[in-house]
């Protein structure tokens, strides 16, 4: 964990360090640098706007399918102690998750349009 | 105290070794490009464009450090940081021989999966705050995309995970070394484990035929647009950082990391995660890009249920 933590600390510092480093600036400054880039023309509004709903959707699937792996990561590191009947219950588990994503499927919610 | 120094020697050797093996990566990856196009690449800084690295690296030190005036600006400036953070971290807990590991930690592939699901944040950070229809555009679809992508990822990890019965990626190695490798070793369970997990870690870190996040043509640098500097440079870091991360994470979990004849671990190591690096290259430079939304069924309609199968294959395998 200390192996970690100082992993971890010397990138952070590494890369304030350079952060720190590399802050070069101009020396007139003009407004028209900190404009949006948008290919030249005047920027037209913001970007925060609303956008798809379909990304919901994504995001809704990713959690229930990374809880799934967080459930059954346990079991797969002691799969073989547990034997036949911890692989019953990840199999049944896993059948209802998958009954899940079949209905999905069939509703439609996993088509990107 | 004797612990602690040995620890930091280590974790400070790798870090050093993937930054550079990442630099000169670059380099490679230039002068690759260029041949399959029958192009030189870099050729005027140093012998064959050797000293390139470091000449981009003394450009980007001088390149002026531009924040838009409607960006979110401590998002936008947190972004590329925690995206190198994520990149490097990961590495932490790669065996790079018996000996050589940054940390290790028994839950080292939950580890790097957790580590690799955050990766997905600074993109949506850096989407947003840039104030760019581009970068939010960007930022969307590379969100969409990671995160349906982590899932096969995951999943296909678990198998190596079954098999050896540990999550700790050294165990896993040392059971690699004492049998088979899990890449072949049940073939019919480990190669397409294996080649899912070479998928959903190209699509993982944007990859052609995955690279519609930054799909030059149209979005012109999705994400990176409004970055300059050592931000871009960040951020451009962090993906060929992931990249051969991925690569060796997959070499230890698939093919028997450190483990091989006659040389010492460390070659081997470094030797399977140099060859899956230059696939991956391989790849980007051969292929053409997909549609998202063929991206996305072939994610959800084929690689999810796929993975579940052989996850659920690789505990028949152990426990009958």
């Amino acid at each position: 964990m200390i192996v970690f933590l100082a992993v971890a600390f010397g990138v952070i510092a590494g890369m304030l360090i350079g952060a720190r480093v590399f802050a070069v600036r101009a020396k007139r400054e003009s407004p028209l640098k900190k404009t949006t880039y948008e290919c030249g023309e005047s920027p037209a509004g913001m970007a925060w706007v609303r956008f798809h709903a379909r990304y919901y959707v994504v995001a809704l699937f990713f959690l229930l399918f990374d809880i799934e792996a967080a459930f059954l990561f346990p079991w797969g590191g002691n799969a073989r102690e547990l034997g036949v009947q911890g692989f019953v219950a990840v199999v049944s588990f896993v059948a209802v998750v998958l009954l899940g994503w079949l209905w999905a499927v069939r509703k439609g919610a996993l088509k990107w349009q | 105290m004797n612990v602690v120094l040995t620890a930091l020697v280590t974790s400070l050797a790798i870090l050093v070794g993937v930054l550079t093996v990442t630099a000169w990566g670059i380099w490679f990856e230039r002068k690759f490009s260029a041949r399959l196009q029958s192009r030189l690449g870099p050729t005027m800084v140093g012998p064959v464009g050797l000293a390139q690295p470091l000449a981009d690296l003394m450009k980007l030190l001088q390149k002026e450090d531009l924040v838009p005036e409607a960006a979110d600006r401590a998002v936008f400036n947190l972004a590329p940081q925690i995206a190198a953070l994520c990149a490097l971290g990961a590495a932490a807990v790669v065996p790079f021989s018996a000996h050589i590991v940054g940390a290790k930690i028994d839950l080292g592939v939950l580890y790097l999966l957790a580590i690799g699901a955050v990766t997905v944040l600074p993109v949506f950070m850096a989407g947003w705050a840039s104030n760019n229809k581009f970068a939010l555009l960007g930022g969307m679809r590379a969100l969409a995309q990671s995160l349906s992508y982590e899932v096969p990822l995951v999943l296909s990890a678990m198998v190596p995970v079954i098999l050896a019965g540990s999550m700790d990626v050294s165990k896993i190695v040392e059971y690699q070394a004492a049998g088979s490798w899990i890449a072949i070793g049940p073939v019919w369970l480990g190669l397409p484990a294996f080649v899912l997990f070479l998928l959903a870690m190209l699509a993982e870190s944007n990859r052609i035929p995955f690279d519609i996040p930054e799909a030059e043509s149209e979005l012109v640098a999705g994400i990176t647009t409004e970055y300059s500097g050592m931000k871009f440079a960040l951020f451009y870091l962090g993906e060929y950082v992931h990249t051969l991360v991925a690569s060796a994470v997959a070499a230890a979990l698939f093919l028997g990391g450190w483990d091989g004849p006659f040389a010492p671990g460390l070659h081997w190591m470094v030797l399977k995660t140099l060859a899956l690096f230059t696939f991956v290259y391989w790849v980007r430079w051969s292929l053409l890009r997909f549609r998202s939304d063929q991206l996305m069924k072939m994610c959800w309609y084929w690689l999810v249920p796929i993975s579940v199968a052989l996850l659920l294959g690789a505990g028949a395998w152990v426990v009958l």
